[in-house]
């Protein structure tokens, strides 16, 4: 076997207190196209900065050919060979592409830019992985696709050994991504070590020769893609065995009648695929998936926090254009995002203002609620929801993250809403407060309430729901009932294989 | 005791304090007034007359900086309000009329509701920044105010339009229309929900967007009103001299404004405003002012002079905090 190109050896870095890497070993051989997986948080990104120079590692070495260095800036990282192309394009679409795969670096005679050899130069470069493009055009008249690959070659021209590809496909189509890996590949065969990152498990398995998986900050394993099985990849990167995950079935209630809202072909370029969703009053849908598998973008979706580009919703049969939240807001549908600290709080408002901003919202600035229907809604919910400390008047950002949840579904059950979209509701927050929310949900479905659940933890999805959607790649790939024989294994393979049930 | 220092305003106040004691003790009869010919004079009574302006925008400041926003544009629309009002004036056959007054008034407000309306649109619906769009009205609004003037100060000569910079009971008129204003702004923001909602938006803009607030209608609002207290302003620099001066009425008031709110504990940031802390920071910056006059600093070194105060006195709180958390640290 030949030597590993770039070998990391016990990174370990922490960010006040938090440990994002522990003692993680990684390598890379030449010519091999390498997959870094784990979930978001599992600290992919912080080994890239380690080895791009963007962080300093705590502990660990770093060896390059053979020899130990120490990366300390990205410009150097670039120098010793190793270059980077992020999710975002960042070259100038104003220049040429030959002037971009030059920038800083172009070939002068007697000071000035030798333009004729600098357009030759791009040219065969361009060639090499496999392009025809015309070198003098702007970079701008491509499309993205083009304009990455116009990165790739840049970053391969300045240095050849080691090619960082962080999250490279998530705005490329199928055909886009084609070609993309087509230039991977003869990169490979040219010798060059490609460290793959990406949320999507099929082009692991299409492109990648070998993959690390991380998890909460540790390394879990290295393995040849082709002896891995998928099922057991996710395993990985989920960190659960399918045996520890129990069977968990109760309030198990089929839902009748019309669907209170009904998707049909919803869908949004580059952030899911078009589905079909029918959420009937009563009825507990859990959506399933790995992180940035669509989970979240189905859900903004039906509350038009983001504009569908095709397909239609309707609500009690009748189609409704939900082309921004006030719109969704007065059909009665209410979002808790994942995301509470940037799309959920307003961090400098009380615990109070807080809770009745959705239903001061639906009013308008006009229509004040009274002071004594405002302090009795807060204190009813408050109480319900058994919000602490009890008092209203603190600053929402004084409570603990479970008590900001509850403030969150304060707010929007305030609002009394006939469909409830909760978007990882119990992320992040105690075991105490988790068990009240699940407890709540099942609640809120038994009073008549629809309620879209979406939560990373299977078991959860599994003990809430009633009808369960599985997700993989931005694409809605299987929707299936909850019965006692389906359990995490079952909606892990689908995970996996993407096959429907 | 540590409640009184940790209140919000405990500082603007002992800034405010400061600068009037500076004054007492430079010109021992600072605090005194004076009645002449039924009238109050005296350097306090000039502080709340000279003020009242500055006061005013700074209201209207304070709410568009609490969406989030700013306005560098007030200066000219005070120009731009003053110069409407006395060159439909001066264009009347009795200048002394009532009705000619009070149509130039209606002018001017109506000038100005328009000029924030425009603010607010070019921010909310095209999403241009705030510092932006707001900076071409500064520009252009100079512009327009001597186009209307012709490039000349207006002079007139009108009773009933010098009834605003007046006295009414002895009392500056501006003092009660600027308290007036205060009081129905809190009024305004406070008894309804539109404090609640533009701190909403100010304070986090995305949040705001999901929970359904209608961010676009409330940022025009907002900036149309900082325009209408511009150009009562304008109203009252104007009558003060009885003429317009597209050149020089209101400049650089958008910066002492902004400063005033600021002081008074808003966050440039966004979110929750403070309007009595604006009162104060307005009165604060008028003080300096005459602070300035009293003490003789040379008029070369007046704005250096007035910038090492405002930076002492945005930097006290900070001083106190950080010297706090150190104490905290080593203890």
């Amino acid at each position: 076997m030949t030597e590993p190109v770039l070998e990391m050896k016990g990174i370990s870095k922490e960010f006040s207190g938090a440990r994002a890497l522990v003692g993680v070993d990684f390598r890379l051989f030449p010519g091999e196209i390498h997959a870094l997986m784990g979930e978001n948080g599992a600290g992919k990104s912080t080994l890239i900065k380690v080895l791009t120079g963007v962080y300093h590692p705590d502990a660990g070495q770093v060896t390059l050919d053979g020899e130990v260095v120490r990366i300390t800036s990205p410009l150097q990282a670039q120098k010793a060979g190793i270059s980077t192309v992020y999710q975002e394009v960042n070259l100038c679409t104003n220049l040429s592409v030959a002037e971009n795969v030059f920038l800083g670096r172009e070939p002068r005679r007697m000071g000035a830019i030798h333009w004729a050899r600098m357009r030759s130069d791009a040219a065969q470069l361009v060639r090499r992985v496999g392009l025809e493009l015309d070198v003098s055009a702007p970079l701008g008249s491509y499309p993205l696709a083009i304009q990455q690959l116009v990165a790739i070659v840049r970053a391969v021209a300045i240095s050849a050994k080691v090619l960082i590809l962080d999250e490279p496909t998530s705005s490329l189509d199928r055909s886009e991504v084609e070609q993309l890996f087509a230039v991977m590949r003869r990169l490979k065969e040219q010798g060059v070590a490609i460290l793959f990152v990406t949320h999507f498990l099929e082009q692991v398995y299409e492109i990648c020769d070998r993959v690390t998986i991380l998890r909460n900050g540790a390394l879990v394993g290295e393995h040849m893609v082709a002896e891995l099985e998928r099922k057991r990849l996710v395993q990985l990167m989920i960190g659960k065995a399918l045996g520890e995950l129990e069977e968990l079935t109760e309030h198990i209630r089929p839902a009748v009648g019309k669907a209170m809202i009904r998707a049909e072909g919803l869908g949004r370029n580059g952030a899911i695929a078009p589905f079909n969703l029918d959420v009937h009053a009563g009825e507990v849908v859990g959506l399933a998936g790995l992180l940035g598998s669509g989970r979240t973008e189905v859900a903004r979706l039906l509350f038009g926090a983001d504009h569908a580009d095709s397909g239609k919703v309707l609500i009690d049969g009748e189609p409704a254009n939900l082309r921004t939240p006030n719109a969704a807001i007065e059909r009665s549908i209410a979002f808790c995002s994942e995301n509470r600290r940037a799309e959920g709080l307003v961090p400098e408002l009380s615990v109070r203002e807080n809770m009745i901003l959705a239903l001061q919202a639906a009013r308008g600035w006009t229509r004040p609620l009274s002071t004594e229907k405002r302090d009795e809604l807060v204190a009813r919910y408050m109480k319900a929801l058994d919000i602490r400390p009890s008092n209203p008047d603190l600053p929402v950002s004084s409570l603990s993250g479970g008590n900001q949840q509850k403030v969150l579904l304060a707010r929007w059950l305030i609002t009394q809403p006939r469909l409830l979209i909760l978007d990882e509701p119990t992320r992040g927050i105690d075991i105490g407060a988790k068990t009240e929310i699940q407890k709540l949900v099942v609640e809120l479905s038994e009073g008549g309430m629809a309620v879209l659940f979406i939560s990373a933890e299977l078991e959860e999805v599994l003990r809430l729901s009633h009808t369960i959607g599985v997700l993989r790649d931005r694409q809605l790939v299987s929707q299936i009932a909850n019965a006692p024989e389906i359990n995490a294994d079952r909606i892990m393979e689908i995970i996996a294989s993407g096959a429907p049930a | 005791m540590s409640s009184v220092i940790r209140h919000r305003l405990f500082w603007p106040l002992v800034a405010l304090a400061l600068l009037l004691l500076v004054n007492l003790f430079k010109k021992p009869d600072f605090f005194a007034i004076s009645v002449i010919n039924g009238n109050l004079h005296g350097s306090l009574i000039d502080i709340a007359l000279n003020g009242a302006p500055l006061m005013l925008v700074a209201l209207g400041m304070t709410l568009v900086i609490a969406t989030g926003g700013i306005d560098l544009s007030v200066g000219s629309v005070v120009a731009i309000s003053g110069a409407i009002a006395c060159f439909y004036i001066s264009g009347q056959p009795d200048q002394n009329s009532l009705s000619a007054v009070l149509i130039a008034v209606a002018l001017a407000l109506a000038a100005s509701l328009v000029l924030g309306a425009w603010n607010g649109v070019l921010v909310a619906r095209f999403g241009i920044q705030p510092i932006i769009a707001t900076l071409i009205l500064l520009v252009a609004g100079r512009g327009i105010a001597q186009l209307i003037t012709s490039g000349q100060i207006i002079t007139i000569n009108s009773a009933p339009y010098k009834i605003i910079s007046g006295f009414w009971l002895g009392l500056p008129v501006v003092v009660p229309i600027a308290a007036v204003m205060v009081g129905f702004t809190a009024l305004l923001t406070r008894r309804t929900a539109l404090g609640l909602l533009v701190e909403s938006v100010g304070g986090n803009a995305e949040a705001s967007r999901l929970v359904g607030i209608r961010s676009a209608t409330l940022k025009i609002m907002a900036y149309g009103f900082s325009a209408l207290c511009a150009g009562i302003a304008g109203l009252m620099v104007s009558s003060n001299i009885s003429a317009a001066d597209g050149n020089s009425a209101g400049l650089w008031i958008e910066l002492d404004a902004i400063l005033a709110v600021v002081i008074g504990g808003t966050s440039l940031l966004g979110g929750r405003f403070y309007l009595g802390g604006t009162v104060i920071g307005a009165l604060i910056i008028q003080s300096l002012t005459t602070t300035i006059l009293t003490m003789g600093v040379p008029s070369q070194g007046t704005m250096v002079f007035k910038a090492v105060v405002v930076i002492i006195v945005c930097l006290l709180p900070v001083i106190r905090k950080v010297r706090s958390t150190r104490v905290e640290a080593t203890s």
